[in-house]
């Protein structure tokens, strides 16, 4: 098998994942994603490449990374190190001789073998829950042979597969990674155009015949719709999105996924722009009814 | 359904109560043995002394209450038991005025003890002559905190109950011993004199707790004539008219079976101090045909069924643990007296043992909510997920129970024993987590073993690093070692060298027991002390098995893992260097501590190199315990539960080669390192299925969730379905603690407000601020897995 195409680059691996679809999962979460949303939760996930991340408050300034780093990219400060980025390989020598943790992989090359592998692991957890393997991101569809190659292996060894997606992706590339897909777990966000551009950076036409393709496929899709308080949720958007399912064959049912307020310091972490008002909250239980039964007028099943 | 009002109060008084030493017992036992030493056989002498007790000690019945008795003369007043172990007038005074756990004493008391209990006592208890008798090499060990000893202050005890004795009253019982007798073959069996006697002895405790019953049937009737209010009036007739009936005969309906258990309970309790008080056993199975009875006669009411159980499970809170001192007070430093109710499993039969009562009695315990009982689930795959999702409701309320436990697992581990199946279904479990055949069966913990610290003396060629001193063999200085091989080789020669030490101590305490302290009134109650004509203490029992629960495997196997990784594999730290700077508790060192803890493979996150040494570790123990010779004709087998043990051991230890700094608390149950595990629930299960629970007789695995996990419905699924599969990977047990790290550190620092904060410590709960705060730092501690 061609090296390149049976690696790929994850930054997360979470066991016992329970909110990604049935049963007790396992999410795997690859790197890279065409959109940036100003709610992103896992900002560093945007970018295609690893990197290496940084805990001041666990450093605790022995200097085995300046020691160790072969491009001389580190050096000690008084309050911690800190990294000549022009000088980096991402070579991960600084993290493996960190004693404390401090230093971390952000996104690694994996091979197909060894996901498998860890996938495995919790094979007797999926066969008591009916629970599987959920491909998150970044956005999984950005690294679409491997993770056609994961899928395949994953039906070879009986576990049930879902893909958490933005849906930007050729056609093509979704519809060769649906032929092996158990399930879609599809991100809807915003239907006006112009404003899906604005808050995630990427026209959402792609999207939308995506999504269509899908259910014609006779795929079995969840809709998954973020709720961002005075951004997704406004009564506009909530009927067009209603509008639109309601008109997609086999009417896929909805979860309404609540915002919760990202991290500050993941973006300051990583020098990324907060475009989301810095006020903007958790909806309430109520508020979460509210629009589920604005959907479910629709003739729509909608959870949350 | 609501708690009564009835319930409310004397929930409230038990809760309220505060718990006193008295000196009663301890005053009439030792006028009884002052007129009565020489003139009977010891088991004569024993029961006769329960006589002596059941016939003068204060008898009490309270206000409002349906099931009557106590083990001393009002509620939450605890004997002590000066035969075993006499207080010194210091532990008295200790007990009195200690932080936690505390005994309040009188000054009369103490001056009882001095007066009469303590010049009676002192030298010829259990407690001074078991230590007068041991050998040295014994005590160094035992010191050091090598091990620990259950039976130097209180009597084997570990067992539960079945139930015979809803079908057969006492006077059933004494005509089975008079037959036993008739058949007793004097001039062909060398030991039928013996048998005798015993058989004598067990025939007084019967009469000895039916008339303890009747002065409560006097007392009541007493109370009755005095009555204004007629509804009470008639329920003290009645209490009376149950302790006519109960335990001389069986009982007829749901009240008088209750009322019955509860006079077996304190026959055995006030005979002796036995661990783990006693157990009702499959509760819900024996009292399903009376209630179902009840129920079609109309004699009884859902209501009134459940204020009867209500009343009864208040009962247990009474009864905290006797004050224990010294090594044991640490081991196992709580009130809790660890009953442990059963509910589901399998029926003998093989049939699903859930019943319309194991529904009932989860909410019951949601309800009362106590210190004691705790309850548990035993559960098979035959049971229902509704029974184990019932369970995981009761759990979400974050009182740390019910337990649960797989019942198919635990089966298997008793047929492996050799037991009966049918005895096994059965059986089930008690304590923490000890599995027993119920009723068959004495299932006694011997100690717990300090497994790291046996490594520490391994590193040390033999020598205790605190002391100085040498009290291991010598193995060899590990700077030597060339590979890891031998490392271990050294630490199963130094685990072969106590383990004899600690069965020796313990075969010369159990025949100590057997021949001075026979536990009359529970022989007659454990299958086949009567036939066998000999006395529970001496392998009357069907079965008789000896535990040793090894403490620390989350914490020897990081050990051994990080000296692997780093010194044998790497070969980046020096094995000197290392035991130098674990000497000096990694003193100017503190990058090799961040090292050994963040850089090695770990126990607890199904990592295969972690978990092999773990695997090779618990074979190693089941190699030289397992098996092994007690002597009431049965085996040793092994535990992996510490109670509170691990605080007390991490205390003699300096720092070991995970990172651990000296004096901080060892790995609790055969749960990861605090901390350790970061892959999140299923890794630890996985990792901890990788012991085989059923070479053992019972393992504790304890898990902190955050309460949003279980907020959902989806959530208690999930969960459910996590505890299905450890239990298919024959998982022993497995509870929670459902509470975050923010209420456990408010509740540190304002322990007024939080009084009522139950928490799960290892196979038991406890009131939060009444635990040390060593145990509260460790517990907080403890990884959180919440839902991703």
């Amino acid at each position: 098998m061609d090296h390149a195409v049976s690696t790929g680059i994850i930054f997360d691996i979470k066991r016992f994942a329970i909110h990604d679809g049935p049963g007790i999962r396992t999410t795997v979460f690859l790197k890279g994603c065409p959109l940036s949303c100003w709610w992103c939760h896992n900002p560093e996930s945007q970018s295609a490449k690893p990197d290496v991340l940084y805990r001041r408050a666990l450093c605790v300034r022995c200097g085995a990374c300046v020691e160790t780093c072969p491009e001389a990219a580190r050096s000690l400060l008084p309050d911690g190190v800190e990294r000549d980025v022009s000088r980096c390989i991402v070579c991960g020598t600084c993290v493996e001789a960190c004693p404390s943790g401090a230093l971390d992989r952000l996104g690694r090359e994996v091979t197909v073998d060894e996901l498998i592998e860890e996938i495995g692991r919790d094979t007797s957890f999926y066969d008591q829950s009916g629970g599987g393997v959920t491909f998150s991101g970044g956005e999984p569809l950005a690294q679409p042979v491997f993770l056609r190659l994961l899928l395949e292996r994953c039906a070879e060894h009986d576990i049930h597969t879902a893909v958490d997606t933005c849906g930007f992706a050729r056609p093509d590339v979704l519809r060769s990674v649906a032929e092996v897909t158990g399930l879609f777990l599809f991100d809807l966000k915003y239907m006006d155009p112009r404003r899906h551009l604005e808050f995630t950076g990427v026209h959402n036409d792609v999207i939308l015949r995506n999504l269509v393709l899908l259910t014609e496929m006779g795929k079995d899709v969840l809709i998954r719709v973020p709720v961002i308080p005075s951004i997704t949720d406004t009564v506009d958007n909530m009927d067009a999105i209603g509008k639109f399912v309601s008109s997609l064959s086999r009417r896929p049912r909805i979860t309404l996924l609540p915002h919760h307020k990202p991290s500050e310091e993941k973006y300051s972490r990583f020098h990324l722009e907060r475009r989301l008002p810095p006020d903007t909250g958790t909806p309430s239980r109520e508020e979460l009814q509210a629009l589920a039964s604005r959907l479910s007028g629709y003739g729509l099943e909608v959870a949350y | 359904m609501a708690m009564t009002e009835r319930v409310r109060q004397l929930r409230k008084e038990s809760y309220d109560a505060p718990v006193t030493l008295s000196a009663e017992r301890a005053l009439l036992l030792t006028g009884f043995y002052r007129d009565s030493m020489g003139k009977y056989s010891t088991p004569v002498m024993r029961a006769k002394a329960l006589e002596h007790l059941c016939e003068n000690q204060a008898v009490y019945i309270g206000d409002r209450e349906l099931v009557v008795g106590e083990r001393g003369p009002r509620p939450k007043a605890v004997p002590t038991y000066p035969e075993l172990t006499c207080h010194s007038e210091e532990d008295l005074r200790i007990l009195n005025s200690r932080p936690k756990t505390r005994y309040a004493v009188s000054d009369d008391d103490i001056a009882h003890y001095r007066r009469e209990v303590i010049p009676f006592w002192r030298g010829r208890t259990m407690r001074d002559r078991i230590f007068e008798g041991l050998p040295d090499e014994w005590k160094s060990a035992y010191e050091a905190g090598i091990f620990t000893e259950f039976m130097e202050q209180r009597a084997p005890g570990h067992t539960t109950l079945d139930g015979k004795f809803y079908t057969r009253g006492l006077d059933d019982f004494k005509a089975q011993i008079d037959e036993r007798i008739t058949r007793l073959d004097f001039a062909g069996d060398p030991d039928a004199t013996g048998k005798s006697e015993q058989l004598r002895g067990m025939r007084i405790a019967c009469d000895a707790v039916i008339r303890f019953a009747e002065r409560h049937a006097d007392l009541a009737d007493r109370m009755a004539a005095k009555e204004l209010d007629a509804t009470r009036k008639a329920e003290l007739e009645r209490i009376a008219s149950n302790c006519r009936r109960v335990p001389r005969h069986a009982p007829r309906d749901f009240w008088e079976a209750l009322q019955m258990y509860w006079f077996m309970h304190l026959g055995t309790i006030i005979e002796l101090n036995g661990w783990d008080a006693m157990n009702p056993g499959h509760l819900d199975r024996y009292l399903h045909p009376f209630y179902r009875k009840g129920l079609e006669s109309g004699a009884l009411t859902q209501e009134s069924a459940r204020e009867l159980l209500e009343c009864f499970w208040i009962k247990f809170n009474n009864h905290p643990a006797p004050p224990k001192v010294g090594v044991t007070a640490e081991e196992s430093g709580t009130y809790n007296d660890f009953t442990n109710i059963n509910l589901g499993g399998v029926m003998a039969d093989g049939s699903d043992g859930v019943n319309e009562l194991s529904y009932v009695m989860l909410d019951v315990m949601e309800e009362i909510h106590l210190l004691q009982p705790q309850g548990n689930i035993q559960l098979s795959r035959k049971n229902e997920d509704r029974f184990l999702k019932a369970a995981l409701r009761v759990v979400r309320k974050g009182y740390g129970y019910p337990s649960l436990f797989n019942a198919d697992g635990v089966i298997e581990q008793m047929v492996r024993c050799g037991k009966r199946i049918e005895d096994a279904r059965e059986g089930g479990t008690s304590g923490c987590v000890e599995t027993g055949a119920f009723g068959k069966e004495a299932y006694i913990l011997t100690g717990y073993l300090n497994t790291p610290k046996i490594l520490e003396i391994a590193l040390n060629n033999g020598m205790d690093p605190r002391t100085r001193r040498r009290i291991g063999v010598e193995t060899g200085d590990p700077r030597s070692f060339p590979s890891f091989d031998r490392l271990f080789d050294a630490f199963r020669r130094q685990l072969q060298h106590f383990v004899d030490i600690k069965i020796r101590g313990n075969q010369f305490i159990e025949r100590m027991y057997a021949t001075h302290q026979p536990a009359v009134f529970l022989s007659v109650l454990i299958d086949d002390c009567i036939e066998n004509g000999r006395d529970y203490n001496d392998g009357g029992a069907r079965y008789n098995t000896n535990y040793i629960q090894c403490v620390g495997i989350g914490t020897i196997t990081d050990s051994l893992s990080a000296i692997r990784t780093h010194v044998f594999d790497d070969r980046a730290v020096a094995m000197g260097g290392l035991l130098d700077a674990m000497a000096a508790d990694f003193d100017g060192a503190e990058a090799l501590r961040l090292r050994l803890a963040n850089r090695t493979p770990r126990y607890g996150n199904d990592d295969n190199y972690a978990d092999a040494i773990m695997m090779r570790v618990f074979d190693t123990l089941h190699e030289t315990i397992d098996g092994r010779p007690n002597t009431k004709g049965g085996r040793y087998h092994v535990d992996m539960l510490p109670t509170t043990s691990h605080i007390y051991f991490g205390s003699v230890m300096g720092a070991s080669a995970d990172g651990r700094k000296a004096g901080a608390p060892l790995s609790e149950g055969i749960s990861p390192v605090q901390g350790a595990d970061r892959n999140g629930p299923s890794a630890v299960i996985k990792s901890a299925a990788k012991m085989d629970h059923l070479r053992t007789g019972g393992t504790l695995l304890n898990m902190k969730l955050l309460p949003s996990l279980l907020e959902s419905h989806d959530g208690i699924d999930k969960l459910a379905q996590l505890v299905r599969t450890y239990f298919r990977l024959d998982g022993h047990h497995v509870q929670f603690n459902v509470v975050d790290g923010a209420t456990l550190r408010r509740a540190q620092e304002h322990p007024d407000e939080h009084r009522d904060l139950i928490v799960r410590v290892a196979g038991y709960s406890d009131y939060f601020c009444d635990v040390g705060k060593e145990l509260q730092d460790e517990i907080i501690l403890r990884t959180e897995h919440g839902s991703y």
